[in-house]
């Protein structure tokens, strides 16, 4: 066949991706788990990452708050600014920024992490003392950023809203029990669902890349460099594309 | 001294009484795509001895101890272990003979983020094995106690210098009192002081756990020292065996090169 060469690489790629995340599964489901570092895992990868959702996600409902809302007055549906702002936070906005900032931390922290570990033969050393390194390093690391993501993911929105519950009380006024009256008025559970859902799909994304990339690191610092920083470049994009695909999805159920 | 691989069977089935063997490598090959580094490669170890294999860098000397220990997988031959093969092992019996074999890294292998204490804990607690963990202490101030570095426990390996670190994965591969201990270039990178002193405690090791050792060298300070008998590792074959002594009076133009 004639395949251009750079096609010919990215077809590779897929494909080892893709025998990466059948051995993933085929290692999980062995026995002996390992919780211990499994939940290890979850703290670093959850509750470490909260300061920093937290953070860019309150910035960003109170941001959005301000930014709708000389449209919102200019229509004269100002009171509809809450319903609005939730809607668009806790459908697409909160999961997916979560989710990118989440890629940027996570993704890049296991890719380097694993890159080095392999590079230095730690990954070896873990083999020849009783330990399966797939199953104590990946199986452990992507079941924590699948599960912790949609964690994340309700803790910031939650503290997206409140952001914006501050935006909208810079120029306007509304009591704190009644902006939460109209933003889950307008939210049902066919918004929060499929969000909610997708969110594991991003964080299994952003898992399964950052150790692939990591497991397969090339020798040296530089490959370390390569691994963490293509890990959150391919998991950002194949965020945007599960969130396609998602819509469609929902689309074609006709949950909307 | 031989010089062939055949002559090289006659020479190790002579001191071999059954039993005495307890590492085999009988016609390995193994080949990255078209680089084909062990071609034919066929060694016995006999208990008890100390044995250094020289080879030129990149000759395959790390991919053929990495065979031994199942980390990677020869394409061709077989290796016996204690008399037992490990490619046809399963994956819990191949981890009982991790247990009895020790690996020294090249590069050391620290885990980075464990202190000293937990990264000698790890093959511990990994293989299962059924201590208390006053035991497990125990074991661990021993280990750190043979390479003379007690008092870094708590230390992470990022704050230790570079011969500290070959110590610290020396005790780590120590901590199992393995029957066998494979060396990959123990004194490559550290200074002639403190490779004498890692020599030094190899030996020590050798004596008091009355271990086997595969030693992968190039530095011939360490071949006079450590070595009860010497493979010259050329093109993926044994192209060599004998003492010290013996190949250091060799003709042969490739072994020569070695011993200059
Ligand atoms: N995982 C691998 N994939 C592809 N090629 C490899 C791999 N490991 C080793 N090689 C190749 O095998 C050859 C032997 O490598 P090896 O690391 O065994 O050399 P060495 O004798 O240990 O050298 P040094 O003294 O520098 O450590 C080299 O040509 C190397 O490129
Ligand atoms: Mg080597």
């Amino acid at each position: 066949m004639n395949l251009s060469p750079n096609l010919k690489s990215f077809l590779n790629e897929a494909g080892d991706i893709a025998r990466f995340t059948g051995r993933f599964f085929s290692q999980t489901i062995r026995p002996r788990f390992e919780w211990n570092e499994f939940i290890r895992q979850c703290f670093v990868i959850g509750y470490l990452s909260l300061p920093l959702v937290g953070l860019t996600a309150f910035i960003m409902g109170l941001v959005l708050t301000m930014q709708l809302r000389p449209s919102m007055v200019d229509y004269g549906v100002e009171s509809q600014l809450p319903a609005i702002v939730g809607i668009a936070i806790v459908r697409e906005i909160g999961p997916v920024i979560t989710a990118l900032i989440f890629a940027g931390k996570i993704g890049s922290s296991i890719g380097a992490e694993l890159g080095s570990m392999k590079v230095t033969e730690q990954i070896d050393a873990m083999e020849v003392s009783g330990t399966n390194p797939f199953k104590y390093l990946v199986v452990t690391r992507v079941l924590a950023a699948t599960f912790m993501l949609p964690v994340l993911v309700l803790l910031g929105d939650s503290i997206s809203l409140y952001g914006s519950y501050l935006g909208v009380n810079v120029k306007g006024s509304t009591s704190f029990y009644l902006f939460w009256m109209q933003v889950f008025d307008n939210l049902s559970f066919s918004d929060v669902l499929p969000a909610f859902v997708k969110s594991f799909f991003f964080g299994f994304a952003v898992g399964i890349v950052g150790c692939y990339k990591g497991y397969n690191s090339m020798k040296g610092t530089e490959g370390v460099g390569r691994s963490a920083n293509s890990a959150v470049v391919l998991s950002s994009i194949l965020i945007f594309i599960i969130d396609l695909l998602a819509v469609q999805i929902t689309d074609a159920l006709g949950i909307n | 001294m031989l010089m062939q691989t055949e002559e090289t069977e006659i020479q190790t089935t002579a001191n071999d009484q059954p039993g005495n063997v307890v590492l085999r490598i009988h016609h390995l090959y193994k080949s990255f795509g078209s680089n084909k580094v062990l071609v034919d490669f066929h060694l016995d170890v006999i208990r008890g001895e100390s044995l250094v294999v020289l080879g030129k860098s990149g000759s395959g000397k790390s991919v053929l101890i990495k065979c031994i220990i199942g980390l990677l997988e020869p394409d061709e031959g077989d290796i016996e272990i204690f008399g037992e093969s490990i490619s046809a092992m399963t994956a819990e019996a191949l981890d009982k003979i991790r247990a009895r074999v020790g690996f020294l890294f090249q590069s050391n292998a620290l885990y980075d983020s464990m202190t000293v204490r937990e990264n000698l804990e790890f093959p511990l607690r990994r293989h299962w094995i059924q201590v208390s963990q006053q035991e497990i202490n125990d074991m661990i101030l021993q280990a750190l106690d043979d390479v003379g570095l007690a008092h870094t426990i708590d230390m992470m390996p990022a704050e230790l210098s570079g011969g500290m670190r070959k110590r610290i994965a020396l005790a780590r591969t120590l901590i199992l009192k393995p029957e066998i201990i494979l060396y990959d270039e123990p004194t490559t990178g550290l200074d002639p002081i403190t490779s004498r002193e890692i020599i030094q405690l190899m030996m020590d090791i050798q004596d008091k756990y009355n271990t086997t050792s595969v030693i992968i060298s190039h530095d011939m300070n360490c071949v006079r020292t450590a070595s009860d008998r010497v493979v010259v590792l050329v093109d993926g074959r044994c192209y060599a065996l004998g003492t010290f002594e013996e190949l250091s009076r060799s003709q042969d133009e490739k072994v020569k090169q070695f011993f200059a």
